[in-house]
């Protein structure tokens, strides 16, 4: 590409045409953030924008009275001659792919996404462009993704085990995104459910944001353990190997990640099931939405960068790795999480 | 294969052993007969030869699912094992074939044997375009590789005592030997009647705790015997009705590892039972354990290896002899017998005595201590003189008193990626000490951190990579870990100039900041005082 409508900075994608940053990682004025999981957004811009479904979360996660003015898909909105919009990345609630265009130059910046349909966020939807930045987390030819059905049975028959044992089964997955997912795929629930309270907090803020999830009551250190009998409990990966997870004994623990695809993988987190489940997109599905871009030129971030745009180059793709903050740091985030809940 | 895929799977599933053993009991109570020799072939190391190269194998997966070479090396590096990777990188399977078992899979294969490559690729293209997920990754492990899956030939052995209505150390020996799958049927190797049986049968071990404190609180030091603590494998060598037999403390039957030792037969009388260490013995001290322990896993013993590891075994216990149980004797009696016994077999080559030490008070023990290295030992064994042999890990007449490990503050400054259940996080640590403004590498260790540490090492790793060659990151240096080990020995083979034996990390020095790592000199210093 002739031009650089779009920079990779030491903090940030950057558009310097409109002076607007892109999912930055140091403080900048304006910010668009790409969606709510904590490595895209970070504290301190003075003034942000995303979809109007990541607002709740937003200010859950960087303070109630931040700036911020949000869009919806398709909505586009024009600084200093560039055109942007947002358009829907399927990977969890309002997250969106950044389409920013300038004289006939389109780039698409596309944060996290994945192509399977959850039934909670709204699905990917391909853009064309002549640049697109792809994300690689999972871009290895090993990672490919059984239909949603097919874990979602998988769980279902994991927990009537576990309740025929009288056990507890304690499902753990990203608070944001996954277990949104969860709650809805799974019902009607064939049994009690109950959430940790980084599950709980998310699970309240977007009910109370007008979206269509079910009450999930909070554990708390009254709840009468005998309720656990038999039960669902939805809790972040953090709570393996703490004291929290003893009080739900006996019990069998599951955690629904892309990861969970490696036996290594599942055997180094010490947990009964690795379900084979994320947000992210799959190898296959990485293909298929770049060939639907059309783009001539593609970067990639977080993830297998070097392998993936080696693939691609391989492919006749022009493409280039670039070094970002993305990636890996949602762990992090749902420990401070627990802290506040 | 089905029922076999489903044991594998739920094995994989759980990390408590009771349960494992309820599965494999489960599986031994229900699969026909001629598949469960196979599941016990695979359980306990014997599958049989290759009749397709690995490579091969690889080849036609790369073929099948489009991928070129590089791309199927970072696959395996994240994976980790070769049989997993190939049935994770094919396409879904096209067509349900009917569910042929264990056997009838074995006797394909086995009819393999001098087919052209072209009847093999066909062969092995049909069965993974039948096969579902997870039964390709176990139908490649049949094909290729180790068949490890966390089932230790302990818990198989448990499983099918306990489904046989037999004993452990029963089934442990049946299960020794040379039969093999093809010709072997469950029934005769199991549920036969055999005579050997019982005289194979060992006493349970008596195992000492740790002395805490000092040697001060056990009292009048006469009233106990002190011995080196050897580095082998603790043994019992039992001698009955013309046969030896020769079981680890883990129960496991290791008499075909130890050919030197049948000679005892002409030397011991019958119905004598042993207690001592099996170590290799250079000219005129031990080797090291690394050494015994790649004779362990060598599954033929070429001549060369009894020549250059030949084995001993230091006796230093007695629990049957003329066919009696000597166990409520006490120690100091046993160690008479045992005294004459060692003496009159005449048999230095492969059976001595563990020396008993003098000493005329505790000081001069605590002495002697701080030398066990010189002797090649860990340390001391103290043992009541009055004391009976009990059974299991007990508390008051014996114990053990091991040496502090040397340790060093090194610098990590290379990190590779574990293998297996590591596979994807770097774990492989190469660690260095300050030489004037350098850091020289001096040793790589892998073990000694908790989870929690690993992936905030990694973390740090990921984010601090200097360069990459290979495998291999350079890391920048910042983080600093106390680094113990067994013995340090000068070597012209490392560029430090020395090489340190078992070396493992004690713990990450969050308090020390790169530049209060050691140096060379200090490590130089303790090579002079072990040398």
């Amino acid at each position: 590409m002739k031009t650089t409508l779009l920079k990779f900075t030491p903090s940030s994608i950057f558009c310097s045409k409109a002076d607007i940053h892109i999912d930055p990682w140091k403080p900048v004025d304006r910010a668009i953030i790409t969606h709510a999981h904590s490595d895209h957004a970070k504290f301190g811009c003075k003034h942000y924008l995303a979809h109007k479904d990541s607002e709740s979360i937003l200010r859950l996660r960087l303070g109630e009275d931040i700036s911020l003015q949000t869009a919806e898909y398709g909505e586009e909105f024009t600084v200093n001659g560039v055109r942007f919009s947002l358009h829907p990345a399927g990977h969890i609630i309002g997250s969106s792919q950044v389409r920013v265009e300038h004289n006939n130059e389109v780039w698409v910046a596309s944060g996290d996404y994945k192509l399977q349909d959850d039934g909670f966020s709204v699905p990917f939807e391909p853009v064309k462009c002549d640049v697109f930045i792809t994300e690689s987390t999972f871009g290895l030819p090993i990672y490919k993704w059984p239909r949603q059905e097919v874990v979602m049975d998988d769980i279902r028959e994991w927990w009537l085990q576990n309740r025929m044992n009288d056990k507890a089964s304690i499902l753990m997955g990203y608070s944001l995104g996954k277990m949104q997912r969860l709650i809805q795929n799974l019902q009607p629930f064939d049994g009690p459910v109950y959430a940790h309270g980084a599950t709980f907090n998310m699970n309240e803020r977007l009910r109370a944001a007008g979206h269509d999830l079910p009450f999930i009551p909070l554990i708390t250190r009254d709840t009468d353990r005998k309720v656990f009998k038999g039960a669902l409990i939805l809790a972040p990966g953090s709570v393996l190997n703490t004291s929290w997870i003893k009080k739900f004994e006996p019990y069998s623990t599951g955690y629904c990640s892309g990861w969970m695809a490696v036996r290594g993988a599942k055997n180094r987190k010490a947990i009964d099931r690795g379900f084979v489940l994320s947000d992210h997109a799959d190898w296959n599905d990485l293909e298929t939405a770049i060939a639907e871009t059309a783009a001539q030129k593609v970067y990639v971030t977080h993830g297998y960068t070097a392998t993936y745009s080696r693939w691609l180059s391989e492919k006749g793709i022009e493409a280039a790795e670039v070094k970002t903050m993305y990636g890996q740091e949602e762990d992090l985030a749902e420990e401070e999480i627990i802290i506040e809940a | 294969m089905k029922r076999f895929t489903e044991l594998f799977l739920q094995l994989d599933r759980t990390n408590k052993t009771n349960e494992k053993v309820e599965l494999l009991k489960g599986y031994f109570l229900s699969a026909p007969d001629e598949d469960k020799i196979w599941a016990l072939a695979l359980f306990t190391g014997r599958r049989p030869p290759r009749k397709i190269k690995s490579a091969q194998v690889q080849e036609w997966a790369l073929e099948l699912a489009g991928i070129p070479h590089w791309l199927f090396r970072e696959s395996y590096g994240s994976v980790g094992d070769l049989a997993e990777t190939i049935s994770l990188i094919l396409p879904e399977p096209t067509e349900t074939g009917q569910d042929r078992s264990l056997a009838e899979w074995f006797g394909a294969l086995g009819g393999l044997r001098n087919a052209s490559d072209e009847k093999k690729k066909e062969f092995i293209l049909n069965a993974w375009k039948q096969l579902s997920g997870f039964e390709i990754f176990v139908f490649n492990k049949l094909l290729m590789g180790s068949f490890r899956i966390g089932v230790s030939q302990t818990l198989v052995t448990r499983a099918i005592a306990e489904t046989a209505g037999s004993t452990p150390s029963v089934i442990s020996h049946r299960l020794m030997g040379s039969w093999e799958p093809y010709t072997t049927s469950y029934k005769e190797l199991i549920h036969s009647d055999n005579a050997a049986d019982e005289y194979s049968k060992p006493y349970p071990f008596y195992l000492s705790h740790a002395i805490q404190g000092t040697v001060d609180v056990l009292g009048p030091h006469h009233e106990w015997f002190a011995e080196w603590k050897w580095d082998g494998i603790r043994s019992q060598i039992i001698y009955r009705d013309s046969e030896i037999y020769i079981w680890s403390r883990g129960e496991e039957l290791i008499t075909d590892k130890f050919p030197e030792l049948l000679i005892l037969k002409d030397h011991l009388s019958d119905g004598t039972v042993l207690d001592g260490e099996l170590i290799c013995f250079g000219e005129t001290k031990p080797l090291s354990f690394n050494v015994l322990q790649t004779r362990i896993g060598r599954k033929n013993l070429t001549k060369k290896i009894l020549e250059e590891a030949p084995a001993v075994f230091i006796a230093y216990d007695i629990m049957e002899f003329g066919g009696k149980d000597l166990r409520d004797e006490e120690q100091q009696i046993r160690r008479n017998i045992l005294e004459n016994i060692v003496n009159s077999a005449n048999a230095p080559a492969v059976f001595k005595l563990s020396p008993l030490l003098e000493f005329n008070n505790w000081q001069e023990l605590k002495d002697l201590h701080l030398r066990a290295r010189e002797f090649a030992a860990e340390g001391f064994m103290l043992k009541h003189k009055e004391s009976k042999y009990l059974a299991g890990r007990r508390k008051g007449h014996w114990w053990k008193w091991k040496t502090d490990p040397l340790s060093i503050d090194a610098v990590l400054v290379y990190a590779q990626k574990g293998s297996g259940r590591r596979a994807e996080l770097y774990t492989d640590y190469t660690f260095a000490v300050w030489d004037g403004e350098k850091l020289v590498p001096f040793a790589k260790a892998y073990s000694g951190l908790t989870d929690k540490e690993l992936g905030k090492v990694d973390y740090f790793i990921k984010r601090n990579t200097l360069e990459k060659f290979g495998p291999v990151r350079t890391v920048k240096p910042e983080l600093v870990f106390e680094i113990g080990f067994e013995g340090i020995n000068a070597s012209t083979r490392h560029k430090s100039g020395i090489a340190v034996r078992f070396p493992r990390i004690l713990r990450w020095r969050l308090d020390k900041t790169v530049k209060e790592a050691d140096t060379i000199e200090n490590l130089r210093a303790l090579l002079n005082q072990f040398e």
